[in-house]
């Protein structure tokens, strides 16, 4: 047992002295209340404890990085547990335990909008048994049918006797009442808790300073490591002169990590990293060192116009179409790579030992983390386990990578019995990313001689995340994610229109700038490619852009049905405020249908966005305050992207190495977001990320309307146009 | 030796005269809640007072911060109880991920303490930390809420 007391209330135990009953390991779980670390409270199940004093701990196996996944699976499984909202607290369950417990808690991947949607039937079931668990727990002491109770806010009642007990008083007995078999979940028109807008469980700490980050962990004994990385990906350590800095304060050790990266490990951060500043490195860069931004596009240019390319949606007969089409139109557009910058850079601390790899880090995915310190220590994995904390931000950085996982431990190994913390700067996390992929498209769509939309043609050449990322999902060498947006049909993300000759396709080409998951994805650039060239069609043919779509979608009510309502709401039709234009756009992204209508004004190159209402139909909304902020906030990281972002390469490294050059939109910026949440029941869509993908289409069509520029190229600061 | 005072404590640092204060606060006094975002005075995430004014200690060597009186995060409730952007903070549920907000509320608390009656001009330019979030919408309503209270 290790006892760690710098950690204010949350102080935690790591090991085996929290073991309760019914377990047979060590469960605790060091980051949540807090409060847990010395849980002696028996669990009803896994996904719940009831304390004497009637709290209620909630376990969750999502990570939380702003989304508010973690109280919205709190208040899915408060639902079906019947119980005093006021009491609920939460813990963050290990990775290490799930698998010791055949996976109790089912997958830890917060990523692709998924945290709510993809949980919402195991959640509500661990929260349904454990109050029937208790109910029975009462019943038997009553000598009564379980069916002659009914349970409401963490108190039972049996009417015919007017007995009452609390959760609280029968949850050591509840824990050992027989599972149920049958669980019946609730309808949703009985919600009393889902679909509220309750407060966030971890807001009073995140305003005192008290959550604790990846960043924040502090162990006993803890050294510091910082890291750099060959700057051009692919390229190797050549040589470095360690005896420069071994002397000086505080560092301890020079390492090299793999073939390709040098860390100083020191008794502080800022004397490994200042230490690490003045080493000299010698690289081996290799070919990629000759890599531009032109080199990558000119690549990219080709696979617009190649024959062969990987089909993602095709109905009749496009080259028929269009080649029989009285008027033709055409426009390329291209979209950049992107970094995610999460608040809190890439960090972690590992402490290893022969016989134990501990990792203790912000990440999306605990379960990867968990498999990435088994591989990088060597260890099996029941001897690894992984701690994990609240994120500084996610975005997608912390599902698509686990680098710096693997570098903390394999650091740790070279200091055997001492905890490590790694800990990126800036510099190297805005340079050593895994960056949105780069794209282009090249469009082409045929009109008859009565103006009717008789095919279109999208080809889009670039980059896969998945053959990087999880080559294990390309389905016959094609990408299926890189189709997002574009699908025919399905749950996930439909084309809105119906268009009678399609055919979209992929020139896929890979250059050595990692991609990944960037909140969004491959939509964010879809529903540019999809949505502004359709109002440069609408254009084409002097039709609003509004009646232009409509024509298209009437075999697509729920796309539809947000694009009306954004339509309505924003006024569209009737006259704007004096200088003002509106730009819409529409998507169906992870699971929901989503709209916006943007209103800009352009003064020279100067862009002020007022207003931006956003519609949102994701099925059912488990707490609209939080679906409200994700939807504000999505708008901000995506129009940071198209306004001022943007990474670009040069001798085959990134440029942009922190905040000065990869700007980011400041409050000043931000325009009023007014959100429309229209959940029309019968499936679950996400919320963290569909929006984002309209953000940037509605607002560009809005800068068309006012400017009759119609910009194809990303970011717009590349066109002198600034953000005011 | 350095001698820091913080949240009216006084500390001990021993680091080089030119160590950022922030990780004199973070890695040797062990106080966790102010951040690091950027090191170079850009997102405001280690925002701290120095003598009452909003500072981005990643800029500020220590040297600089002796003899001056320091709060930090978690120096700004008093008494145990919460200051008034903190309360703000919570009845807007303004955080999400949270990790920039203990810079944005020290910047919004020593902002208001000069300019209690702000308008949505004063905030745009006064108020420049960054949230990746996005969370500036509901920073704008819960200022605005301070100020009415």
């Amino acid at each position: 047992m290790t006892y760690i007391s710098n950690l204010d209330r949350r102080s935690f135990l790591i090991g085996s002295a929290s073991a309760v009953g019914g377990l047979s390991v060590g469960f605790n779980i060091p980051f949540g209340d807090g409060a847990a670390a010395t849980e002696t409270m028996p669990e009803v199940n896994a996904w719940v404890v009831v304390r004497p004093d009637e709290t209620v701990i909630i376990r969750i196996a999502r990570s939380e990085m702003g989304q508010g996944t973690l109280t919205g699976l709190a208040q899915l499984v408060a639902e079906e547990l019947d119980c005093d909202w006021s009491k609920v607290t939460y813990e963050f369950p290990t990775p290490g335990e799930n698998l010791a417990r055949k996976r109790v808690w089912g997958e830890y991947l917060t990523a692709g909008s998924r945290g709510i949607r993809t949980s919402v039937e195991l959640v509500s079931k661990g929260g349904a048994a454990a109050r029937m668990m208790l109910v029975q727990a009462a019943a038997d002491r009553w000598k009564v049918p379980a069916s002659e109770c009914v349970a409401a806010n963490s108190v039972i009642t049996h009417k015919a006797s007017n007995r009452h007990t609390t959760y609280g008083k029968v949850a050591k007995a509840a824990a050992k009442v027989e599972p149920p078999k049958e669980i019946k979940l609730k309808d949703p028109k009985d919600w009393k808790i889902v679909g509220k807008s309750l407060k966030r469980l971890d807001t009073p700490d995140k305003t005192q300073g008290k959550t604790v980050y990846g960043i924040d962990i502090r162990l006993p004994g803890m050294l510091y490591a910082a890291i750099k990385a060959c700057p051009v990906v692919g390229g190797k350590v050549k040589s470095f002169d360690a005896a420069k800095i071994t002397s000086r304060k505080g560092v301890k050790k020079v390492v090299q990590v793999e073939g390709y990266a040098v860390a100083v490990v020191a008794d502080s951060w800022w004397r490994a990293k200042t230490a690490l500043d003045t080493l000299p490195i010698v690289w081996d860069e290799g070919d990629n060192a000759k890599v531009s931004s032109a080199s990558i596009a000119a690549w990219l240019k080709e696979g617009l116009d190649v024959d062969q390319a990987l089909v993602g949606n095709k109905g009749g007969d496009v080259k028929a179409a269009l080649a029989s089409s009285a008027k033709k139109v055409e426009a390329v557009y291209a979209y950049p790579y992107q970094n995610h910058a999460p608040m809190e850079v890439m960090n972690a601390t590992a402490r290893y030992t022969a016989d134990k790899c501990e990792v203790w880090c912000s990440t999306q995915n605990g379960e990867a983390a968990l498999a990435t310190t088994s591989e990088a220590s060597g260890l099996p994995v029941p001897k690894c386990e992984v701690y994990k904390t609240f994120l500084g931000g996610g975005f997608g950085r912390r599902s698509t990578s686990h680098d710096y996982v693997r570098q903390a431990v394999l650091i740790a190994k070279e200091v055997p019995g001492t905890p490590v913390k790694l800990l990126w700067s800036r510099e190297e996390d805005m340079t050593q990313g895994w960056y949105h992929p780069v794209t282009q498209c090249k469009i082409v769509a045929g009109f008859d001689a009565n103006n009717n939309l008789t095919g279109i043609h999208y080809r889009i050449s670039g980059q896969s995340i998945l053959a990087t990322v999880a080559p294990a999902r390309m389905q016959e060498g094609r990408d299926p994610a890189t189709f997002s947006g574009f699908y025919a049909g399905g749950a996930e993300a439909a084309f809105g229109y119906s268009i009678p000759n399609i055919l979209v396709d992929h020139s896929m080409r890979n250059p050595h700038i990692r991609p990944a998951f960037w909140r969004g994805v491959n939509i964010n650039h879809n529903a540019i490619y999809i949505e502004c060239f359709m109002d440069e069609l609408a254009k084409e043919v002097g039709v609003d852009a509004l009646e232009f779509r409509r024509k298209l979608m009437e075999k697509h009510p729920k796309h539809l049905a947000v694009l009306n309502a954004v339509a309505e709401k924003a006024g569209w039709g009737k006259p704007a405020p004096a200088g003002i234009h509106r730009g819409l756009a529409q998507a169906m992204a992870f699971g929901s249908y989503v709209a916006a209508c943007a209103e800009v004004s352009v003064d020279g190159k100067k862009v002020k966005i007022h207003r931006i209402v956003a519609a949102t139909d994701p099925g059912h909304a488990v707490n609209p305050a939080q679906i409200d902020r994700q939807v504000a906030g999505s708008f901000v990281y995506g129009l940071t992207g198209l306004f001022l972002g943007g990474c670009t390469v040069k001798d085959g490294r990134i440029e942009q190495e922190n905040f000065d050059t990869y700007e980011m939109m400041r409050i000043k910026e931000m325009p009023k977001v007014e959100t429309i949440l229209m959940p029309s029941g019968g499936f679950w869509g996400g919320v963290g990320e569909p929006t984002i993908c309209v953000a940037a289409p509605a607002v560009l069509n809005a800068i068309a309307a006012a400017t009759g520029t119609r910009y194809r190229t990303f970011p717009l600061r590349d066109h002198g146009l600034t953000l005011v | 030796m350095a001698r820091l005072t913080i949240n009216g404590k006084s500390h001990n640092v021993d680091v080089e005269p030119d160590t950022p204060l922030l990780w004199a606060i973070r890695d040797t006094i062990g106080m966790t809640g102010t951040k690091y975002g950027c090191g170079i005075a850009q997102c405001g995430a280690c925002t701290v007072h120095i003598d009452g004014a909003a500072t981005r200690s990643c800029s500020v060597q220590v040297s600089d911060a002796v003899g001056k009186k320091i709060t930090t995060i978690e120096g700004l409730a008093h008494n145990g109880v919460l200051h008034k952007v903190q309360k703000a903070w919570i009845d807007n549920d303004v955080p999400q991920c949270g990790y920039c907000q203990s810079g944005m509320i020290m910047a919004v608390a020593a902002f208001l303490k000069q300019n209690p009656n702000p308008t949505d001009a004063d905030i745009d330019r006064e108020i420049t930390n960054i949230c990746r979030c996005g969370t500036y919408q509901q920073v704008r309503t819960a200022i605005h809420a301070v100020a009415k209270a």
